[in-house]
């Protein structure tokens, strides 16, 4: 949806409005409630996952004791630090300058692809270990519901993969972002593109700050 | 309301023959263009899952399970669900009077995203052609509420590619709905404040608001049964201890909101046609525009009430049943002021009024039989028969595709320039108004006897009332065809339409039929309430000067 607002910059008031304030706040409020919706649509996964945690209590504790917490707390870094280049790079696209915001979409690019390495490197390790919930899945501990360990894997790949799939489409909306403003920069007159990825990165972030205490911490 | 353009454009360009190609139809902004386009979109799933229903009615004719054996009998009713709810209900109002019109009654150049409207135009068509593969390749028996484990594990059929079509076309409405959102917020004309804007906008609102707050929830929900009957990854599979409960609650978390996307327009669309042809202000205009906030809002939490037999908690049950109760409150607040409106108003029987006035019958059966459901002791008896099936199509059909109805005619002219011919127009309230009665009326009987629904096959003495329902379903049908074929007949031979053919207020009829592509010449400003009537005045003006 955000590629949609971003297609409308090149020309600094669309014919459906009145004044640059019109478009912004419209843009803007529009952003907001995009959000709110991606917001239902991970609850819906984070319902689930409480109702599980709160049934499998002591298969949920146990498999969570797989995960490689390290891996996850250097992603948490990885995405902090990329939402403060990606808030340098909102506030240099305001000041007008444009090749630091350049520079900094790109850093934040090169963060998310460093989150996206790490993944990799956590998926591979668990479904070599028999750990990917629609295979072979093995989870034998005394005392522990196999199939409570099964759903709380199943939920893990489900809800950091479709947190994965919006880190990737970032990575596109920003690299868009970037190509346009190096190549098409007259154009390019105002920061609103730019301050609504913004926004969508945060919220990307965000929702990993939830994600990482749930599943690799808590016990 | 008055606007500050007025002129007459008769015979000049307007949105319609700007361009008649079929590539300016494809690529159009226009909020207008967009509306017609899902106009003709809908009218096809409307047709397929209408024929479906006349299959389903034709079974029951006679008590052996003769005509459809069990398993197509099953696909047939599963479709007739997700093409008339997924593909025609959702997007009915919203997308085609809504789009057409908020604009209109904004005083705005357009909706706030354009390309956004397009696009859900597409995602919308790119969900129905999934749709229709999952049909023809060989289609779906869960029903349309695609209950797991039945969906996940062990139904038949292309589940993954319905529920991808769901999924996809969920996204279609979530965009509508963010539109909506900002263009009602941000693209009001000057004077026309919060307290100005007409009923059908602040209905709109309400919609927008749930689809933008409930559909993810079930996009996700639908997600999660692809992924698990795709790829394996059970998060709702009993043999792991997953729990279907969880589903089910889910999915109603939307599906009943959905009921309210499905019906708060049509009530937008009745406080517009009852407040011009009874020329009177909405009686109680400030609690119409909050009930259907109300509705919106307790809509989220009533969602139990569709699982006091699933193993939910009695207590949980208790709750739901009585923020049930409280959400009619609302539903009845709009009844009684509609009626109210009606009290001393000069009322004209027209074809859009008449269908109004069976909305307000068949909705008010439609929410008070709700509320036998809603008693928990009550539902035990009379879950998952044929009670229900009249009940919700008592506000589905004659709730929402009667108020679709009334607003085509009403709107009609604006839309087309042309008006439909008002003889056969009321003749068709009359005809669906009868037809629709006497199809579900005995649905009602039949479920208080105790007739389960999804059957094919049922005990003799049944067999009356069931005659009775299919007779009433074919003389519906007929009536549906009627209108629809002189609708379209009127677009070639119908009368040409004045700017203004019902006297009506409200921004929209201060432009042409049909308006041009930029709405309005200039800015318009408005400066009074809306539904500023005077039954008297336009008696004497002979301003109103159909019929
Ligand atoms: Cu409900």
């Amino acid at each position: 949806m955000s590629e949609a607002h971003v297609s409308d910059t090149h020309l600094p008031v669309a014919h459906q409005f009145e004044d640059e304030e019109q478009q912004f706040q419209s843009y803007s409020l529009g952003m907001w409630v995009f959000l709110a919706q991606e917001l239902l649509f991970f609850g819906g996964l984070f319902t689930a996952f409480i109702v599980y945690r709160h049934m499998y209590f002591d298969a949920f504790v146990a498999a969570h004791h797989k995960l490689d917490w390290k891996l996850g707390g250097l992603n948490t870094l990885i995405l902090l630090t990329s939402s403060l280049t990606m808030a340098l790079g909102v506030r240099t696209a305001i000041l007008n300058n444009y090749k630091a915001t350049i520079g900094w979409l790109l850093a934040t690019c090169a963060l998310a692809f460093g989150f996206m390495g790490v993944k990799y490197v956590e998926y591979s390790s668990k479904i070599a270990h028999n750990l990917w919930p629609a295979g072979d899945f093995v989870f034998k501990q005394e005392g522990i519901d196999a199939g409570g360990a099964q759903i709380f894997y199943g939920l893990y790949f489900t809800m950091t993969g479709l947190h994965g799939l919006h880190v990737l489409v970032g990575i596109l909306i920003m690299g868009w972002l970037v190509f346009r403003i190096y190549f098409k920069r007259k154009e390019v007159v105002d920061y609103i593109p730019i301050e609504l990825t913004g926004l969508y990165w945060h919220f990307v972030d965000l929702v990993w700050i939830f994600l990482f205490p749930l599943l690799y911490l808590i016990g | 309301m008055s606007a500050a353009t007025t002129s007459q454009h008769k015979g000049s360009v307007n949105y319609l023959n700007c361009d008649y190609s079929l590539k300016s139809w494809l690529t159009t902004l226009d909020h207008k263009r967009i509306g017609l386009l899902y106009l003709i979109a809908i009218l096809i799933f409307f047709l397929i899952g209408g024929s479906m229903a006349l299959m389903i009615r034709y079974e029951l004719l006679t008590p052996e399970g003769d005509f459809l054996m069990s398993d197509t009998y099953n696909k047939t009713f599963t479709m007739h669900g997700v093409a008339l709810i997924f593909f025609f209900l959702i997007p009915s109002i919203p997308a085609v009077l809504g789009n057409f019109l908020l604009p209109l009654m904004l005083g705005a150049k357009d909706v706030a995203f354009p390309r956004l409207n397009l696009l859900s135009w597409y995602v919308f068509m790119a969900g129905a052609t999934l749709g229709t593969i999952a049909l023809v390749a060989g289609g779906v028996d869960t029903g349309w509420t695609f209950y797991t484990p039945l969906s996940s594990t062990f139904a038949h059929g292309a589940v993954v590619l319905a529920v991808s079509a769901a999924f996809v076309a969920g996204f279609s409405s979530i965009m509508t709905g963010v539109n909506f959102i900002v263009t009602i917020h941000m693209m009001r004309a000057p004077g026309l404040t919060w307290s100005r804007l007409p009923l059908f906008v602040w209905a709109h609102y309400a919609t927008s608001l749930i689809q933008v707050l409930g559909t993810p929830v079930i996009a996700i929900t639908l997600f999660l049964v692809g992924v698990e009957r795709a790829i394996g990854i059970g998060i709702f599979d009993p043999k792991l201890g997953g729990d279907p409960v969880l589903f089910q609650h889910l999915f109603w978390f939307y599906s009943h909101p959905a009921v309210y996307i499905m019906i708060l327009p049509g009530m937008g669309v009745i406080s517009e046609v009852i407040a011009c042809f009874a020329r009177r202000r909405i009686f109680g205009y400030d609690f119409v525009a909050y009930s259907s906030l109300a509705i919106a809002v307790l809509g989220f939490f009533v969602w139990g009430h569709h699982m006091f037999v699933s193993g939910q908690s009695m207590y949980a049950g208790m709750v739901f049943s009585v923020i049930t109760f409280l959400v009619a409150i609302p539903s009845a607040v709009k009844i009684f002021n509609w009626t109210a409106t009606l009290y001393k108003g000069s009322i004209h029987l027209t074809a859009p009024m008449l269908f109004a006035l069976s909305f307000m019958g068949l909705f008010t059966i439609g929410g008070l039989t709700g509320l036998f459901l809603a008693s928990m002791a009550v539902d035990i008896h009379l879950h998952d028969t044929y009670f229900v099936v009249a009940h919700f199509h008592y506000v589905m059909v004659g709730g929402q595709i009667i108020a679709f109805l009334a607003g085509l005619h009403f709107w009609w002219p604006k839309m087309t320039g042309r008006m439909y011919p008002e003889g056969l127009g009321k003749l068709s309230a009359l005809v669906t108004f009868i037809g629709f009665n006497l199809t579900f009326m005995p649905q009602f009987i039949l479920g208080y006897m105790g007739m389960p629904r999804r059957y094919h096959s049922y005990p003799e003495e049944w067999q009356v009332l069931h005659v009775l329902s299919s007779a009433g379903a074919s003389v519906l049908a007929a009536g549906f065809l009627l209108t629809i074929g002189y609708l379209i007949w009127s677009l070639w031979y119908g009368e040409k339409a004045s700017a203004n053919p019902w006297g009506a207020k409200g921004l929209e009829w201060q432009v042409p039929s049909p308006p041009p592509t930029e709405n309005f010449e200039g800015k318009p400003i408005v400066k009074e309430e809306a539904y500023h009537y005077s039954p008297e005045l336009h008696e004497e003006e002979k301003e109103y000067e159909h019929v």
